[in-house]
């Protein structure tokens, strides 16, 4: 795969697999994810997409039945090793989800939230305006901080949800499909807001919008089902490069079928 | 670029993690509360009772002698007060139910009828005993010597303990009609029946909507008329469920003491009642009657074999409920 | 009547089915009218039921009221119940002592099923396997399903000698036999069940979603718990509190058996009280005649009994249907 020189990885899986119960969901997926980059995750539906971006913050942990085998390195240390705290590296890979998932709360407490229970030292308000502006938000919400955060339109309240994600001064955002559930303009706002946010952070979106994809990310990994395997259906990586080549010149025949459109 | 940013959050992960262990043994005691009480209560009914199950407690009735002292009135008198109570609130609460899910409109009343059915399944289980003992056993006092209704028709009532109007249905014999009804087990089965109508209904309305309505549409299309399709299709299929729903609030209701008391069962009853208009008692008033009692025999021994007859009836139905659920539940594919 | 007809059975109804035939009679006809207007009578028949309630307790409330040794206003202020008092006068009719006992055992009970229901809710909902579940919400079932008359007996063999081991033996403080908090300890427990259900199913509204995004901010189970899952579900413990209250307020013969029929204006636990309850099961069993005065008495304070318990359903129904909009 063709790669930038000098771009440091900030997180490397090992033969990354998850199995739910007695079925697997990927299989042995190895990937290099550079920082400060947008690395965009394409595939058709159900084959470990979401899986794939959980094992990043360890969200699989909360279904019983998930067991993972291979590494997740970051911050030079493999994640699932038993003496990592998850707790600890959620403050540091943050999530921003499909639907948009406010709590019930004001706007202020939404984003103070995540800070506040990591015991946030600085000055609260400074951090609400901070996170509020990186997600474009805070000029239309300023004077309403006291406002609830369910009261804000579909695409207002995605980007309270990752200016609530930002608040706990993340390395990486995972975003899982972040706009499918938004309209044009809302998605083209996130968007451009992901552009910016790649100065500071290090972002992984799951999409099923190749346009989407192609548009906003840096590098693209296509996830598939395992062609070998006939009666499961298990997501293994096609292939990954940097999206420019991904999108004009493939690799492989099953990458430029999908982006054809001739199956998904 | 990271090392200041992770100084801005001193995450006290221990503190957080010790906190979130104390937390899950607090409620871990919570579920103990409920486990510890049935245990102690188990074990108490089987020490205190056990010994006392013995043929005189379903042989004999109540005595001063604690030795022969049995429940037999009081439990035909809760066995029989069941079976009324069962008889009526069938067909109105299952009535009920189909009417609602199947013919009301979507008008006020119907909104009203709903709230009103809401509501009457949180009052007070003692008020229904005084609705009992106005409606059915004194019936307002309209067949009193001096009410209105009798001066004006000049209605035969008798005076004195058994007053009120007696007369046959129709002349025949057996179908003796007494008003009011008095302190009677009719009028104690119709007082249950009020107390577990609400239940019944919802429980019976829960068990109608979980029929598909393909299977309406189907018996529609097959030139089926409304009753036709409700009695052939959805109630069959309902049956199990409405049956369970009825069943479990039998249960509840052969525990209930308040709303009998109020409505006049005796506490007291030497015979077993043969007709609907004996006096009666049912097994929660005499065991509350032996608590109340200063020999230990009574309201320690006795009181918990009686319990224990009374729970194992409960838990008898109970068991016949889920049965019934679990043989009959249709799993729609 | 079977459904199973030929197709040239289905056909015949559908093309031409004259006016006169048997076949068209008997599908719009007075069979299916009259079922319509008995179910429609069942459907109505529970409105009867409360008219009936409102009816027997008012109207013979009134009558208790138009009596002249009884006035209404000094019984709803009146601090002293003796209605079997020589005396027969107005002092003797304050029903406030009944109020302040019923409401007393009722908000200690509350305090031992709120948080006892609550922690088992939250265990039931957060944290138990499917496995845990159908072990435990059967023994609260059961513990739902136990007759009052039986915590009666509970109370009295177990709960009262343990509440005067630890009040007198050890502490010194006067216990009388039958005494408020025995009764409300009993309640508390028998009320659990209500409040664990009701709470729960308010914590299961709550969508998954947002305990996802309260881990994803590093949170722990308990924090994600008490700081979202909680407070998203608020209004519907609420209404679960105001519902326990409600049922205790209604209880009659655990209290009966436990409390005692000392009607007094006290907040004392450890001394005897009469609730309302209790009061009316006590002149039932007295035999008083129906148009006495003690005879009476019991619908006056049975309408009070229904107003409040009335109006606290309302109310607690009232949160419910809002927190349901909420997440539907």
């Amino acid at each position: 795969m063709l790669q930038e020189n000098n771009l440091e990885n900030i997180i490397t899986t090992k033969d990354l697999s998850v199995f739910y119960g007695s079925t697997q969901a990927i299989s042995k997926i190895n990937l290099n994810i550079p920082r400060n980059r947008i690395t965009a995750i394409i595939g058709p539906s159900g084959c470990g997409k979401s899986t794939l971006i959980r094992c990043f913050n360890r969200m699989n942990d909360l279904v019983p039945s998930a067991r993972v085998e291979g590494e997740v390195i970051y911050s030079k240390q493999n994640i699932y090793s038993p003496n990592v705290d998850p707790v600890h590296i959620r403050r540091q890979i943050g999530m921003v989800f499909q639907k948009p998932n406010p709590f019930p709360k004001s706007v202020y407490e939404n984003i103070a939230f995540g800070a506040k229970i990591n015991n946030y030292q600085g000055n609260m308000d400074e951090l609400v305006e901070k996170s509020l502006r990186q997600a474009a938000l805070w000029d239309e919400v300023k004077d309403e901080l006291d406002k609830s955060g369910l009261a804000l339109s579909g695409g207002q309240q995605q980007r309270l949800c990752i200016a609530r994600a930002l608040a706990t001064e993340p390395d990486v955002i995972l975003m899982d499909e972040p706009a499918s559930a938004l309209d044009p303009i809302a998605t083209l706002k996130i968007e451009e807001l992901m552009q910016d946010l790649k100065e500071q952070y290090t972002i992984i979106i799951v999409t099923h919008n190749m346009q989407q994809a192609s548009r906003a990310s840096d590098y693209t990994a296509f996830i598939s089902i395992d062609r070998t395997r006939v009666d499961d259906r298990v997501g293994v990586l096609v292939e990954y490069d940097q999206t420019s080549k991904i999108f004009v010149n493939p690799s492989e025949k099953e990458t430029e079928d999908y982006i054809s459109g001739r199956f998904g | 670029m990271n090392q200041p940013k992770k100084e801005h959050f001193k995450e006290n992960l221990k503190k957080r993690h010790s906190s979130a262990k104390v937390f899950y043994f607090l409620l871990l005691i919570c579920l103990l509360v409920g486990f510890f009480t049935l245990s102690v209560l188990i074990i108490d009914l089987a020490v205190e009772g056990g010994p006392w199950i013995r043929s005189q407690l379903f042989t004999n009735y109540h005595s001063r002698k604690p030795e022969e002292a049995g429940m037999k009135s009081a439990i035909v008198g809760s066995l029989i007060n069941l079976g009324l109570t069962g008889l009526f609130s069938f067909p109105l609460g299952v009535g009920a139910a189909i009417y609602l899910e199947e013919y009301a409109p979507k008008n006020k009343l119907t909104s009203f009828i709903n709230i009103n059915i809401n509501n009457l399944a949180g009052v007070p289980s003692i008020v229904y005993g005084m609705l009992g003992l106005v409606v059915f056993g004194r019936m307002f006092g309209l067949f009193a010597p001096d009410s209105w209704l009798v001066q004006f028709f000049n209605l035969p009532v008798g005076k004195g303990a058994l007053g009120g109007l007696q007369f046959n249905l129709l002349g025949i014999p057996w179908l003796e009609i007494r008003l009011p009804f008095g302190r009677t087990i009719l009028a104690g089965g119709l007082t249950m029946t009020m107390l577990i109508l609400p239940v019944v209904i919802i429980a019976s309305r829960e068990a109608i909507r979980t029929v598909p309505n393909s299977i309406r549409d189907a018996a529609y299309a097959l030139g089926a008329t409304k009753w036709q399709m409700i009695s052939t299709q959805v109630l069959p299929i309902a049956f199990p469920g409405i049956l369970t729903g009825i069943i479990l609030s039998l249960s509840r209701a052969i525990g209930e003491t308040a709303p009998l008391i109020i409505m006049g069962a005796f506490t007291y009853v030497p015979f077993l009642p043969k007709s609907l208009w004996d006096q009666f008692t049912v097994m929660p008033i005499q065991i509350y009657n032996w608590i109340t009692l200063p020999q230990s025999e009574y309201r320690i021994h006795l009181a918990a074999a009686g319990i224990i007859v009374l729970l194992a009836i409960l838990l008898s139905l109970n068991a016949v409920a889920v049965f019934l659920r679990k043989k009959f539940e249709i799993h729609w594919s | 009547m079977r459904l199973g007809k030929t197709t040239t059975q289905i056909f015949e109804r559908r093309i031409d089915p004259s006016p006169n035939s048997s076949v068209r009679k008997k599908r719009l006809g007075s069979k299916e009218k009259w079922i319509s207007r008995i179910l429609f009578f069942c459907g109505f028949f529970s409105v009867l039921v409360t008219i009936g309630i409102i009816l027997s307790l008012f109207t013979e409330g009134v009558g208790f009221f138009l009596r002249p040794e009884v006035s209404i206003f000094k019984f709803f202020t009146g601090t002293t119940w003796r209605p079997l008092s020589k005396t027969i006068s107005p002092d003797n009719f304050g029903v406030l002592p009944l109020i302040t006992g019923t409401l007393l055992i009722a908000v200690i009970s509350a305090l031992i099923s709120v948080p006892i229901g609550l922690g088992s809710a939250i265990y039931l909902s957060e944290y138990a396997s499917d496995r845990m579940r159908s072990i435990l919400k059967p023994i609260l079932e059961i513990l739902a399903g136990i007759p009052s008359v039986v915590y009666g007996y509970f109370a009295l063999s177990f709960i009262t000698p343990i509440v005067e081991v630890i009040f007198e033996n050890w502490l010194g403080i006067e216990v009388s036999f039958f005494n408020a908090l025995s009764a409300s300890i009993v309640l508390g427990i028998m009320i659990i069940p209500t409040v664990a259900s009701i709470s729960e199913d308010a914590m299961r509204a709550v969508p998954r979603s947002l305990r996802e995004a309260a881990y994803s901010l590093g949170a722990t189970k308990f924090e994600a718990v008490s700081k979202v899952v909680i407070p998203a579900a608020f209004s519907g413990i609420t209404a679960a509190f105001i519902l326990a209250i409600s049922r205790a307020v209604g209880e009659t013969m655990a209290v009966t058996i436990a409390a005692g029929a000392t009607p007094q204006m006290t907040l004392n636990p450890l001394e005897s009280v009469q609730t309302m309850t209790s009061f009316i099961v006590q002149v039932s069993f007295g035999d008083a005649p129906a148009g006495s005065i003690n005879g009476q008495s019991i619908f006056a304070v049975g309408a009070t009994l229904f107003t409040m318990t009335f109006i606290m359903n309302v109310i607690s129904d009232f949160i419910l249907n809002k927190f349901r909009e909420v997440y539907e």
